[in-house]
């Protein structure tokens, strides 16, 4: 399965990802839309972990043996038709404990939505992620390495 | 910089219109393959027809452009794996410069040209042996007889390592060799490096664009060198005095004319491949070169343009914001070589199409067709000593 | 074509019938359940109770899970015992239901104190989907409850009553609340803010007698000391529920005890789940960790070695998420280790009520606690569960922004790039 790799060599830490994502999860997709005027404003999926020189963006790894799907109480984290590992908002409760169990540290709260999990989704509604089509330096790569 | 005409504005080359047809490079081939080295004296034929002269190593080109020499050290690993891996997908090569040869770029041996310098940092026998060609660098046309320098600062643990000499210290190459004061000198290094990689890779030597070039080229043809490349005095670098650069040297057109005369009047032009280096700006400047001489051309600036220069002229401050003359780590990584080597490769192949269609436009379909074929150029504003000198007739002659 | 059995419908049985299915899709597979209901998610009965969840939302898997997977599921029937010889479980309603691989995943069942009094109406447990529906039936805004226990059940009960307007006590043994998975310090800012909600919390005591007629009126603490209420919530634990191993030659300690391939000493018999006391890889022992992650994933393990696959379950050990009013925790393993083989940071910021609290043993992470600031806990979890040595980045396992940036290059390579460690 296709999926989002950083090269921290390459990785500016302009954060750029971050934004692009909010945006592309946005109902505008408008970037000043999306950050001055849409409310609750949508969490980016990914993150960018910087300490200099080191900075590169990590997002859910969509785990084949993925903690999340195991550990949700609920049934919310799931793996849909594509392979990506998703939340269903509509059945979470935001108990976090797939927080607990994410090894990577890749699930946010929010808490605007009324306490349910935001994650990466792979953009489903897209060629290639969003952060990967707005990398400046190419430092994300959608690639499959099984 | 110096106000001195650039010559190449003043070469119109000659098209052809009726009686001589042009060629369509879209529809008919065009061969750009160039070979550098040594050529044999005469072909010997066995009577099955094979071949029995035994053939001096050449490097083979795709297209005749090769990347000069930028060390690492004045710019960044990042910046020589661009070089690296465009030159190998181009199917050219790129040249180390002056600072070794980085351990991760040893995969990229086969397109790479390993050069030996005053300073002779980080040579030994497997960074000979990994590269395509060896070439030992007398001059710089940016500083012809200057020698050069690298603040302590730029270098750091992996600079330190392949350069081998210790973390922080300054990287200084003398002005000469301090081994070489003569031909028979220079005679001796370029055997001791075919020795010491088997006989099996082509030397070149590189000297600066001067006056008295014609005769220093012939000697060093004599000396056993495959290849000669030549620097003009427009060529780039970040860290060259300011005096020397802007006054010293004489520009590349005359010099690869002056050469190329030489050594066909003495009969050796065979003997030796002539590279043409500093401010080749365009396929049109390469047309120029090559028709005045040449057999390819190096690039540096208009490379590292391709992969994001902006001349902002800040090289020897190592804060180069493109990642490119920096050893900074957080300046570094904004040159991705994924990305600089993509842009090097349009470059190249767009050069290639340009280097076709002007081609066709004088009706040649090969570029050995238009070496040395002062024929298909016109001076103007030129006088008649220049123009004699580049061995050209005057525009409307 | 193997018959599977599975004795319960929860998490682990889920977790079974998932593994299964991921190696034998013909095999026919009999779910066993006392309670009537599809598996829903237990965890929630504290929202049911609340008004926060509704079938929907209680619902663990999508309707159409059981046909999907060809599971028969046999509801509201009570599995009352096992025959190892001939392979059969015997049913409430006596049938009986033959298997080749059996698996026991009966979870837990409330400990009930014998108290004085203890017969009397208005006492309840808080384990099932009932529990809460009882619950919400009398749990009237005005009313009064006492829970005895202030565990995680307890104080899940305690919330949800306080949501439904009822005004509760909160009777505790231990010196302080949440004592299995919260320290001294964590335990008293989450008290405060139970407090804050108006939950009554009473510590180093117990309730030695249920008063009232019929009904119970109020209880009396071991101090003396009386308490009026319309109801007792009794959370004072959960045993493991293996009634039905009971008289067979299946060997049970505290729970079924089982191998790292979750089988118990029977020969094609398994249990997963609360009832299950497997590898704890934290404290080194055979332990029941009795929290819902570890079901699945024991159902699972023991679903595929079921189906003929060969895999261990090597990630045992407690860890839990919860919230209480807005205030969310993650904790996981010895949170208050006892010896002098341990070492402790931790940082506490009382006006954010930010505690956390790293716990370690020969440079490896085997605890922690962290309140309110729980993001990107899961890193810390994994460090556990992976047995990482922790001693490049020891300092900043507290700090915020600690991540992946702080750990060995060639970790985060193999981790975040999927390069195999050699
Ligand atoms: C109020 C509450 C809140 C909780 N919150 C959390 C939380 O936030 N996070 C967390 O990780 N864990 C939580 N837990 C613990 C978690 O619910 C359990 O770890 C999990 O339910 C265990 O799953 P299981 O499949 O082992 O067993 P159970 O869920 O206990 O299910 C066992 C099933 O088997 C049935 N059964 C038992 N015996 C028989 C028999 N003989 N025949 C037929 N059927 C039988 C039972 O009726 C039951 O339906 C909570 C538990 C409770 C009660
Ligand atoms: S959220 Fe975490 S555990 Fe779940 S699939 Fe993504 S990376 Fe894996
Ligand atoms: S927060 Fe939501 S998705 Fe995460 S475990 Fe809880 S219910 Fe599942």
């Amino acid at each position: 399965m296709k999926r989002v790799y950083a090269l921290e060599e390459y990785c500016v830490g302009c954060r750029l990802c971050e934004i692009n994502c909010t945006v592309a999860h946005s109902e505008s997709k408008d970037i000043i839309w999306a950050f001055k005027v849409e409310e609750p404003r949508p969490l980016p999926g990914i993150l960018v972990e910087e300490v200099k020189p080191i900075s590169f963006g990590l997002q859910c790894r969509h785990c084949d043996d993925a903690e999340c799907i195991k550990s949700c109480i609920t049934g919310a984290m799931h793996r849909d038709e594509r392979g990506a590992v998703v939340c269903n908002a509509d059945k979470c409760v935001g108990c976090w404990t797939c927080i607990m169990a994410c090894p990577y540290g890749t699930i946010k709260r929010n808490e605007d939505k009324g306490n349910v999990v935001s994650k990466c989704d792979l953009c489903p509604d897209l060629p290639q992620p969003a952060c990967v089509s707005n990398c400046p330096n190419e430092a994300l790569i959608y690639v499959d390495r099984g | 910089m110096r106000q001195l005409p650039a010559l190449c504005h003043f070469l119109p080359y000659t098209c052809s219109q009726v009686t001589n047809p042009s060629i369509d490079p879209l529809r008919e081939p065009m061969e750009l393959k160039t070979y550098l080295g040594r050529k044999p004296d005469k072909l010997e034929f066995d009577e099955n027809g094979r071949l029995v002269t035994k053939l001096t190593p050449q490097l083979v080109l795709n297209v005749p452009i090769m990347f000069s020499a930028m060390s690492f050290g004045s710019i960044s690993l990042n910046a020589c794996e661009s070089l690296a891996r465009a030159a190998t997908q181009l199917g050219i090569y790129y040249n180390t410069g002056e600072g070794g040869l980085h351990s991760s770029l040893y995969r990229y041996g086969k397109n790479t040209i390993a050069q030996v310098a005053s300073g002779r940092f980080g040579v030994h026998a497997d960074y000979l042996n990994a590269a395509a060609a060896l070439e030992i660098k007398i001059g710089q046309g940016a500083k012809p007889g200057i020698g050069g320098h690298l603040p302590g600062e730029k270098v750091r643990a992996e600079v330190s390592a392949t350069r081998m000499i210790p973390e922080g210290s300054d990287a200084i190459s003398p002005a000469p060799h301090h081994d070489i004061y003569s031909i028979e000198d220079l005679r001796q290094l370029i055997y001791a490096l075919k020795e010491a990689t088997n006989y099996a890779k082509p030397v070149i030597v590189k000297i600066a664009a001067v006056h008295n070039v014609a005769a220093i080229a012939s000697g060093i043809a004599r000396a056993g060198a495959d290849i000669i490349a030549i620097d003009g005095f427009r060529g780039g670098t970040g860290a060259a005095p300011l005096r020397i650069r802007d006054n010293v040297g004489i520009p590349i057109e005359m010099a690869i004319a002056a050469v190329d005369t030489r050594l066909k009047e003495e009969g050796i032009r065979h003997q030796v491949s002539v590279v043409a280096a500093g401010s080749m700006r365009n396929s049109a400047d390469i047309i120029k070169a090559i028709a005045l001489g040449a057999d390819a051309v190096y690039i540096a600036t208009s490379a590292l343009i391709a992969i994001g220069c902006h001349m902002c002229q800040k090289c020897n401050t190592g804060k180069c914001n493109w990642g490119i003359a920096t050893q900074d780590p957080q300046l570094v990584k904004r040159l991705n070589p994924n990305i600089g080597a993509r842009r090097l490769v349009n470059l190249i192949t767009a050069w290639e199409h340009e280097i076709k269609e002007m081609l066709g436009g004088m009706g040649i379909n090969s570029i050995e067709s238009l070496r040395g074929n002062r024929e298909m150029l016109r001076g103007v504003g030129l006088t008649q000593k220049e123009m004699d000198i580049l061995g050209i007739k005057a525009a409307g002659e | 074509m193997l018959e599977y059995v599975i004795i319960g419908n929860s998490a682990a049985a889920v977790g079974a019938i998932e593994g299964i299915r991921q190696r034998d899709n013909t095999g026919s597979i009999t779910v066993i359940s006392e309670e009537p209901y599809y598996a829903y998610s237990r965890p929630l009965i504290s929202y049911l109770l609340a008004g926060t969840a509704d079938d929907k939302k209680m619902a663990y898997r999508d309707v159409g899970f059981y046909e999907d997977n060809g599971v028969s599921l046999l509801l509201g029937v009570k599995a009352v015992s096992i025959d190892t010889t001939s392979k059969e479980v015997i049913l409430s309603n006596g049938k009986a239901v033959t298997y080749d691989k059996l698996l026991i995943a009966t979870g837990g069942k409330p400990f009930v104190p014998p108290m004085k009094g203890g017969d009397k109406k208005g006492i309840y447990t808080f384990i099932k989907r009932d529990d809460a529906e009882r619950l919400k039936a009398v749990a009237k805004p005005g009313t009064k409850a006492v829970v005895i226990g202030g565990g995680l059940i307890g104080l899940k009960a305690a919330e949800g009553l306080v949501k439904c307007g009822v005004d509760v006590t909160v009777v505790e043994l231990a010196d302080r609340i949440l004592s299995t998975i919260l320290d001294e310090q964590a335990a008293a800012m989450v008290q405060e803010v139970l407090e804050g909600h108006n939950i009554n919390v009473i510590l180093n005591d117990t309730v030695t007698e249920v008063v009232g007629d019929n009904t119970v009126s109020g209880v009396i603490l071991k101090n003396g000391q009386s308490i009026e209420c319309d109801m007792v919530i009794t959370a004072i634990g959960v045993r493991p529920n293996t009634d039905v191993a009971a008289n067979t030659d299946i060997s049970i300690n505290r729970g079924i005890k089982v191998d790292d391939h979750m089988r118990a000493n029977v020969e094609d018999i398994y249990a997963a789940g609360d009832v299950a006391e497997a590898y704890d890889i934290v404290y080194e022992d055979q332990r029941v960790t009795p929290i819902w992650p570890n079901a699945y994933m024991q159902g699972e393990v023991a679903g595929r070695n079921m189906a003929g696959d060969d895999v261990v379950f090597d990630s045992g050990f407690a860890r839990n998420s919860i919230s209480f009013f807005g205030l969310p925790m993650i904790t996981a393993g010895i949170i208050k280790p006892v010896g002098n083989e341990y070492e402790v940071t931790s940082i506490v910021q009382p006006d954010k009520k930010v505690y956390k609290k790293a716990v370690f043993k020969s440079n490896r992470l085997v605890g922690f606690i962290r309140l309110t600031d729980i993001d990107r806990a899961g890193i810390l979890t994994g460090l556990i569960k992976e047995k990482i040595d922790v001693s490049p980045f020891k300092d900043k396992l507290l700090d915020e922004d600690f991540g992946f940036v702080y750990m060995p290059k060639s970790y985060r390579k193999e981790k975040l790039l999927g390069v195999k460690r050699k």
